[in-house]
């Protein structure tokens, strides 16, 4: 058995605040948590949940109150295996008065690259993340979105073996975000570990092999996606087209736009509704499972009582 | 230790980008003209008056920049976050301070050196014939130079735990009473109790001593330094330096960036 990728016991931070600091506010709870080898993990929950709290501890820009963690086997003071590890921050920014192109070849000299790989490797970023035309211009004038591409950029510059990004796809537009998620997938072909956190759960759906979801600084469930889809889904929306008056007392619940319906019944019911929807002589359009927001979602997170927090507590470990 | 000299080429790049520097840079140019102008009205002395006018802009001008872009060195990279990316590559906090220290250092001398050659054809202007004592002007900027390392030194401590506006305001009242540190060692002892006579005495070793970085007077009459002097002031520079930087690493290294 291989050690984990990431792995952390226990990891805790307090930060002191109000009068004197003698209040203390946990960021994040003692989070135990592994990453393996190859995978994508997803880090889900809302802001503030502490994603960003673990990130920082992991790449030693802040230091734990409690607890531990370690990198591809090795505790995460040793500097030497940072080598392996890339980082995206939250909502990246660069020094400005640099070329996106000085800036990667800066930091690929912090990573002791030879001067024929800086020029290679630095070119063969700017292309994958679709900058080869702006890696001349200096970041003061980068958008949101083109820095987030550059924060990108350095993170995978040195060819890095377990990969962690903050809010990767924050701040772009649906094109770049599928270019972030086709950069994540590639990662995955060749290999890598990818550890990322997000606030949109069709990201995390999308991509990722496990996810954990963290909500106030604790850490309530690790499992694949789907899982936490079957949790989601509450109720099914069917749209359907009816010409004409009709009595059916279904009909009733039903949200009606011209000759248009949607109607929304729980699961159980499914097949139930659509037998009296195709009595009544509709034809029906579609039907859609109806996911709670990501913010109900996770507000029964918040307020769940053991049932609920358990349901989440997928198997995966 | 090579990734501190790749942060130091990249704080110096950063500096020679910076607009403020090049309005300094012109200031003290305008110094030197204008110490050229008092020279020739003030018949006799004008020797005196250009090398007390020049080297005390060179003097101010690296000052400011020491004190300012010194106190902004780490600080600025905190509140932009730009040190996230870097100090999670394999960079020590201790390499990333040095390179800053040495980067700025660095620009100071590239800055000092230029503007003691301004002064020194200045003074060529002026007095028209070359003799040895000369080239004190040039020791002269070299003191300065190793004065303004010590208080960018102080100022990256300060700007390690407390605010960029308090990191200055230390910066500079320690710069002051270190002027004035030898008066401070010759205060009439016996008027103060004992306890007040062993703390001046024991602050006054504390605090850096500037007062043999000043040779305006040997300059302003081209006598030559002695070389006793001249290795004593690098090596106390050069301790002294050491000392406040290792504070700073120390608290540097345990900080938690917000
Ligand atoms: N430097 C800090 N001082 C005090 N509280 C902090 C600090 N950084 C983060 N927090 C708090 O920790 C909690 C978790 O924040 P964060 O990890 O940024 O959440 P996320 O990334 O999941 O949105 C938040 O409530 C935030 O207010
Ligand atoms: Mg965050």
């Amino acid at each position: 058995m291989h050690a984990p990728a990431i792995e952390t016991e226990n990891l805790t931070k307090e930060y002191p605040h109000g009068f004197l600091n003698l209040k203390k506010k946990t960021s994040l709870e003692g989070l135990n948590m592994q990453v393996d080898e190859g995978e994508i993990f997803g880090f889900i929950g809302p802001n503030g949940a502490g994603k960003t709290t673990a990130i920082k501890l992991l790449m030693r820009l802040i230091f734990p109150t409690a607890g531990s963690a370690r990198i591809l086997g090795k505790p995460i003071s040793d500097i030497e295996m940072h080598r392996d590890v890339g980082y995206l921050p939250e909502q990246p920014f660069f020094y400005d008065y640099l070329t996106a192109e000085e800036l990667l070849d800066y930091f690929a000299r912090i990573h002791d690259l030879t001067a024929s790989d800086r020029k290679e490797r630095v070119q063969q970023m700017l292309k994958k993340v679709g900058l080869e035309t702006a890696g001349k211009i200096q970041l003061r004038k980068y958008s949101k979105g083109m820095l987030q591409r550059v924060g990108m950029a350095q993170a995978i510059l040195h060819d890095p073996k377990v990969v962690i990004l903050d809010e990767p796809m924050s701040g772009l537009d649906p094109v770049g975000r599928r270019e972030v998620r086709d950069i994540i997938l590639a990662l995955k072909r060749e290999g890598k570990t990818v550890m990322f956190s997000t606030h949109i759960l069709s990201d995390a759906e999308m991509l990722c092999d496990r996810v954990g979801v963290i909500v106030g600084g604790k850490l309530r469930g690790v499992g694949a996606p789907e899982q936490l889809v079957d949790v989601k889904t509450q109720s099914m929306e069917i749209f359907f087209e009816l010409t004409g008056q009709s009595t059916a007392p279904l009909l009733a619940k039903a949200t009606r736009t011209g000759d248009r319906y949607r109607l929304q019944v729980p699961e159980a019911e499914l097949y139930g509704a659509i037998e009296q929807v195709r009595a009544a002589g509709a034809r029906i359009l579609s039907v859609t499972p109806v996911r709670a927001t990501l913010e109900e979602f996770f507000m029964n997170l918040v307020g769940a009582d053991g049932a609920q927090a358990a349901a989440v507590e997928v198997s995966g470990k | 230790m090579k990734r501190a000299g790749v942060v130091a080429l990249n704080t110096f790049r950063e500096a020679v980008r910076d607009r403020v520097l090049y309005n300094l840079l012109f200031f003290a140019l305008v110094m030197m003209a204008a110490s050229i102008i008092a020279g020739q009205i003030s018949i006799g002395i004008e020797q005196t008056v250009i090398v007390t006018l020049g080297l005390s802009a060179i003097s101010l001008i690296g000052l400011l920049i020491s004190v300012f872009i010194g106190v902004g060195l780490v600080s600025k990279e905190m509140d932009k976050r730009t040190l996230y990316a870097l100090l999670a590559k394999p960079v020590r906090r201790w390499e990333f301070l040095l390179g800053k220290f040495g980067g700025l250092v660095l620009t100071l001398a590239v800055n000092t050196a230029a503007m003691g050659l301004g002064l020194f054809l200045a003074l060529m202007y002026a007095k028209q014939t070359l003799e040895r004592g000369d080239a004190t002007v040039f020791v002269a900027v070299y003191f300065i130079w190793l004065k303004l390392a010590l208080v960018v030194a102080l100022a990256l401590l300060f700007s390690c735990f407390t605010t960029p506006l308090l990191a200055i305001l230390f910066t500079a009242g320690v710069y002051i009473v270190g002027l004035y540190v030898q008066e401070l060692r010759n205060m009439p002892m016996q008027v103060m109790s004992p306890g007040m006579t062993a703390f001046t005495k024991w602050l006054s070793y504390l605090l850096p001593n500037f007062e043999n970085f000043n040779i305006m007077a040997m300059a302003a009459h081209s006598r030559q330094v002695p070389g006793k002097l001249i290795v004593q002031n690098t090596l106390y520079t050069a301790i002294y330096c050491a000392i406040v930087l290792t504070g700073a690493i120390l608290v540097f290294s345990r900080r938690n960036l917000k």
